[in-house]
């Protein structure tokens, strides 16, 4: 009784401590929408105002009726099907501003002439809701279902693993809101000005207690490789999002701010917060993901336990050397843009290692790539892990990179990663997580899946090969000389070359649109309970656990 | 101490000390007595409990 009592304690006091943390935002929230010196600032005061107050009297009406959830035995799974519905949504919006852009590039009248509406408020729009907006929501969902599954533990905290979603969709919403309006602080993938990035970390620092603190009461002797690359991408992130959003607000109730670097010092903390974005956040974070989802869906263990092992460390300290090579050629000493250069070649081998661990997952069961488009999505994903992590390494040798830098090879390379690799083993993971978690016997229709993929893994074929094309010509353009030593071509004239690679980018774009479309329809219909029209055709590992056959019948000996 | 000094001790410290670490990493994957625990772990994510005692919604 008396353990009893004293835990009751402590969830009571964990309530207060919410409660008094929402009221705390309710009245910053108050504050900046009434003293905002700028009427973006008042508009996010507003913002905050709106959420913390929702989530204030929800958390009030809980306590007052000291209504508990059903069951806090299992696992948590209520915020990971949050996850899983933002994930679709901010990936669906993502891909498209993306293409929207990208026919603005090709016509530029398209940008309308209105300042919210041009490229360059639109692309980081785009950049940030496909990277930050989809891929935080699908890693933070799929760290939650895995750390859950592979610790046999409950989520730590009751209100904590919530506010890191909700939490974070503000944050998505306040960085996007910002940039059509005008507010940026102009370093690329680290766009949201000071204010926004304080709350990010705020968010940030609650994920990682909540992620440790499962962890910590684990009833699994081992810390399974997943969430060692989960946690590497954790910790990593916030390392970087603090270091290079080092900032000095003008007012603090205004949205500018003043960056604390300046010149190759600012260029090389902004590089070194970049490319550690792509390894930590697209790469470490996502490979947690296939070190579940892979083994999970082919129903067999990963190939070799030790390699992941091998994989992992060697990929972290490896990663976080490699920024300089996006500085090649300016005014960072040599000896920098050369150690990023051998750094990043040096990854081709764990990046390798971890692409073989991956794919030799199915080796004794390749059949399943015919018969199953879920696990062929998650492989292709490794196969595009693997291309996109060797054209990296060769783009970052000096002697190449004067010939790709600037031009749209590096988009194309990009691509190729975040619409081949990180998209793919999203999209896998959410055909898994969707039955699974909705307690569905199969998903609505196997045969859309196949649409889904046919269709994207068209538009990405487009997408990389015409920015091969585009980049390289654009490249050899820039260095053409005549016989005189003066430029071959005007930069228009470059530009102009470019336009027929542009259109057919765009409808790679719209295949991919489109694909993903059909994927949110497909999971939408699986979700609400819709009988699966081929729940024949697909293996059982497609159904929640308590739909496997064979799963229960066998009793304990 | 001139810049070249500092430059020089601090690319053997770090090279000796990556190279330390990497050889610490692969004899901890490969030690044999530790064989068994990996084998064990690689079977984790196959080994979900029968998941009855789900929350089955909220």
């Amino acid at each position: 009784m008396a353990a009893t009592s004293q835990r009751d304690e402590w969830k009571a006091l964990g309530d207060i401590l919410a409660i008094g943390a929402a009221a705390f935002l309710v009245i910053l929230g108050l504050v900046l929408a009434v003293a905002g010196a700028d009427l973006v600032m008042k508009f996010h005061g507003c913002l905050l105002l709106g959420a913390s107050g929702l989530a204030l009297l929800y958390m009030l009406a809980q306590f007052v009726e000291s209504r508990e959830p059903a069951d806090t035995s299992g696992y948590a799974d209520g915020v990971i099907r949050a996850g899983v519905i933002a994930t679709v949504f901010w990936g669906v919006a993502g891909f498209l501003v993306g293409d929207i852009i990208a026919w603005q590039l090709a016509f530029p009248v398209l940008n309308f002439d209105l300042p919210w509406t041009n490229f360059g408020r639109l692309r980081p729009l785009h950049t940030s809701a496909v990277i930050f907006a989809f891929g935080g929501n699908a890693l933070i969902a799929t760290s939650f279902y895995v750390v859950q599954r592979t610790c046999r533990a409950r989520l730590a905290g009751k209100w904590s693993p919530w506010f890191v979603f909700w939490g974070y969709q503000l944050f998505i919403v306040l960085a996007a809101t910002g940039y059509l309006l005008g507010v940026t602080q102009s370093k690329e993938y680290a766009e949201p000005e000071w204010y926004v990035d304080l709350w990010l970390t705020a968010v940030w620092v609650v994920y990682f207690l909540v992620f440790v603190a499962t962890i910590a009461k684990r009833k699994e002797p081992h810390v399974y490789v997943a969430n060692w690359f989960y946690l590497a991408f954790i910790v990593t992130i916030a390392m970087l999002h603090i270091v290079n959003n080092l900032a000095v607000p003008v007012s603090l109730l205004g949205t500018k701010s003043y960056v604390l670097y300046s010149g190759v010092q600012d260029a090389m903390t902004q590089w070194w917060y970049g490319h550690n974005a792509v390894g930590f956040f697209l790469t470490a974070g996502f490979l947690g993901m296939m070190y579940y989802f892979v083994p999970k869906r082919a129903e067999r263990p990963i190939y070799s336990y030790r390699l992941s092992v091998v994989h992992f460390w060697s990929l972290i300290f490896i990663y976080i050397w490699a920024g300089p090579h996006h500085l090649h050629y300016t005014a960072l000493p040599d000896w920098a843009q050369t150690l990023g250069m051998t750094f990043s070649i040096i990854l081709w081998m764990p990046s390798w290692g971890g692409m073989i661990n991956g794919l030799m997952t199915l080796s004794g069961a390749w059949d399943k790539l015919r018969t199953d488009p879920v696990i062929r999505m998650l492989i292709v994903a490794v196969a595009f892990y693997g291309m996109s992590t060797f054209e990296g390494p060769l783009m970052s040798i000096k002697s190449v990179n004067s010939l790709s830098h600037y031009t749209d090879w590096t988009i194309g390379h990009v691509h190729s990663g975040a619409l081949g690799w990180v998209a793919y083993i999203s999209f896998g993971a959410l055909y898994c997580l969707v039955p699974w978690l909705w307690h569905r016997k199969a998903l609505y229709s196997q045969r859309l899946v196949e649409w889904h993929f046919w269709v994207s893994t068209l538009g990405i074929v487009l997408y990389i090969t015409s920015m091969w094309v585009s980049g390289i010509l654009q490249g050899l353009m820039w260095r053409a000389y005549d016989s005189l030593g003066f430029l071959e071509y005007s930069f228009v004239e470059t530009v102009e070359a470019m336009h027929p690679f542009y259109v057919i980018r765009a409808i790679g774009g719209l295949l991919f649109v489109i694909g993903a479309l059909l994927m949110a329809y497909n999971l939408w219909r699986t979700a609400r309970g819709d009988q699966p029209v081929d729940a024949t055709d697909q293996p059982s590992v497609a159904a929640a656990p308590e739909f496997r056959p064979g799963e229960y019948t066998a009793p304990a000996e | 101490m001139e810049y070249e000094q500092v430059a020089s001790i601090s690319q053997v410290a770090a090279l000796i000390f990556f190279i330390v670490l990497f050889a610490g990493v692969v004899l901890y994957a490969f030690w044999p007595g530790n064989k068994k625990r990996f084998d064990e772990a690689a079977r984790l994510p196959l080994e979900d409990d029968p998941e009855s005692d789900n929350e089955k919604d909220s």
